[in-house]
């Protein structure tokens, strides 16, 4: 693979049919970071619509004793995740690009209700593919992508999460590709998507580095965030990169663990770490947290893993739930089921000042929580 | 689709009038496939259709049928299988080429495959492609995925005014071609037509339906 190369890792794996869409979206991408008043435009939403900079708190009464622990709270900003951070940034580089519709896959809906919420700001058509089995568990959000005007199209087949839906959203790009966007959630798929995420959630850990110096004056020991595709982690780790003292910890769900049980495998049009048979098949994922319900991971976690800058751990449903009603319970803050996995291992890792990426609020998982 | 009855078949759509046929080796994800050929994947996949078994299945399809036999297939196989080593297993099991959906041209330029090009490709692309194809090029002739069609695509009569401009290797058009008069039209403009979904639903009805249905594309050709 000649572009978009992590170590070995991302490429451009489609149908001949995208590949002129893929340069269309590199080019217009370049030239937008280049454009100071993208940059301006970009910062402006940031600030005015999502509600940056979030807050770093402190976890007083969460944190075990001997431990502080620290809270990036992604689940304050508008729509109640980080997923718009990608979606803000794409959404003005589809406008950018001449697109009028927008199509997004989803596995909770948080990318979905964020990908909504920016076509309805923008004008754009939107268009959601979302698991049945995912619609199901996750009722609240095919409410509010609905509400925010976006149609949800169900896919009936396969393992109905994630996977699925984000290969009909690939399928519908290729028969749409003329006048439609493709909005990926997280920093997976084929090339330049990965970096163009990656680059739009790193707001998060260049403000939590800022604001973790300031609050403590020093760096803490390990950031650690949940993986599903990486788009929060990335993002969080992006701000820590290159300090060696911090460990940079990924939380994958145990039955969803692409970096820590897979293999190297092609999914959705990058070569990545997957749970994939020894043919290359894609297995199916388990996670109570839809979010996290992915066998494949973004490329450049399989990079940052094999060259050992980044490890990445598991948690089980159980610990998951148990570290939201934890959460609840002693600060007051209902977080998502998937960066529950993520409060979960921040418990009992080996440290003492962590920061943990609680990317998004738990609002969408209280049938879920309380059916356990 | 690579099966246990894909030996039959091939023979069914060699007297017919088939030329060559492609065999399709499943994929669990397989993102240039509508409906049809994704459910005959999944089907293939349960039966336990995994890459030595269709090996398996070309070696014994390459005994039946004397025609050129080329495997149709996603980059994920051969990364898990070797790309070099799966090139030349398909090789010796009596492959005559290969089809990968999801590798774009101007990657692995030593993996000798036929190259696809769309009605959005760039001529540049379409050079290039035409350049590192193995024998023919396999025009897709809508933007869109696998799937019988209603009507023949609009977009390819322009494509092959492209493509012809730039090279001189045959042309076979392919996706959305499900029926005599669409391949006649096709075949009008192109060397050649590719049938698959069409002809997967043919195969449905067992090797006798299948004959009879290439039977009525070649008629439409001659």
């Amino acid at each position: 693979m000649s572009v978009g190369l992590f170590g070995g890792y991302g490429g451009r794996y489609v149908p001949e049919t995208l590949i002129p869409a893929l340069d269309e979206l590199t080019s217009g991408w370049e030239a937008a970071k280049a454009d100071a008043d993208f940059r301006a435009e970009l910062d402006s939403l940031l600030e005015r619509y999502v509600g940056r900079p979030t807050p770093l708190d402190e976890a007083a009464r969460f944190a075990p004793t001997g431990k502080r622990i620290l809270l990036k709270r992604e689940d304050l900003c508008h729509t109640g995740a980080h997923k718009i951070n990608n979606t803000v940034g794409q959404a003005l580089l589809a406008v950018r690009l001449g697109k009028r519709r927008v199509v997004a896959e989803t596995g909770a809906g948080q990318h979905g209700v964020a990908a909504a919420t920016v076509c309805a700001r923008f004008g754009l058509d939107c268009v959601v593919h979302m698991g049945a089995e995912d619609m199901r568990r996750q009722r609240p959000n095919v409410d509010r992508m609905r509400l925010l005007g976006a149609e949800v199209r169900p896919v009936e087949f396969g393992t109905k999460t994630l996977k699925e839906a984000t290969s009909e959203a690939i399928r519908d790009w290729i028969a749409n590709v003329d006048m439609t966007y493709y909005m990926i959630g997280s920093c997976v798929g084929p090339h330049p998507y990965p970096a163009i995420v990656r680059e739009l959630q790193a707001v998060i850990g260049r403000e939590a580095r800022e604001q973790v110096v300031e609050k403590l004056e020093r760096l803490p020991d390990a950031v650690v965030a949940c993986v599903g595709g990486g788009s929060n982690a990335i993002g969080l780790f992006a701000g820590f990169l290159d300090d060696r003292s911090v460990r940079l910890v990924g939380v994958e769900a145990e039955g969803a663990a692409s970096l820590v049980a897979g293999r190297t495998a092609v999914i959705h049009g990058s070569l990545s770490s997957v749970l994939a048979d020894a043919d290359g098949q894609i297995l199916d994922a388990h996670s109570i947290s839809a979010g996290l319900d992915y066998p494949g991971v973004g490329p450049e976690h399989a990079y940052l893993r094999d060259t050992g800058r980044a490890e990445y751990v598991t948690a089980t449903d159980v610990e998951a739930l148990a570290a939201f009603r934890s959460l609840a319970a002693t600060e007051g803050i209902l977080p998502a089921l998937e960066p529950a996995h993520a409060l979960a291992r921040a418990l009992d890792l080996d440290a003492e000042v962590i920061l943990v990426g609680l990317s998004g609020r738990g609002d969408k998982d209280l049938a879920e929580v309380l059916a356990h | 689709m690579a099966g246990l009855e894909t030996p039959e078949l091939a023979a069914a759509a060699v007297a017919g009038g088939a030329d060559s046929i492609e065999i399709g080796f499943p994929f669990s994800d397989p993102l240039a496939d509508g409906p049809a050929i994704r459910r005959a994947a999944e089907r293939a996949l349960t039966a336990g259709m995994g890459t030595a078994a269709c090996l398996d299945c070309l070696r014994r399809t390459r005994a039946r049928v004397a025609v050129p036999l080329v495997p149709m297939t996603y980059s994920a196989l051969l990364e898990a299988y070797g790309w070099e080593r799966f090139a030349s297993d398909a090789e010796l099991a009596g492959a005559a080429s290969l089809i990968i959906a999801d590798l774009p041209a101007d990657e692995r330029p030593e993996l000798r495959r036929v190259q696809l090009v769309a009605p959005t490709s760039t001529d540049e692309r379409i050079a290039l492609a035409a350049a590192r194809t193995d024998g023919w090029l396999y025009l897709v002739t809508l933007t869109g995925t696998t799937g019988a069609r209603r009507e023949l695509s609009p977009a390819l009569e322009p494509l092959v005014e492209r493509v012809r401009r730039l090279t001189a290797v045959p042309l076979y058009a392919g996706f959305g071609i499900s029926t005599p008069s669409q391949a006649a039209a096709a075949a009008e403009l192109t060397d050649g037509v590719v049938v698959g979904s069409a002809a997967l639903a043919a195969a449905e009805e067992g090797a006798s339906a299948l004959e009879r249905f290439v039977a009525s594309l070649r008629a439409a050709l001659s």
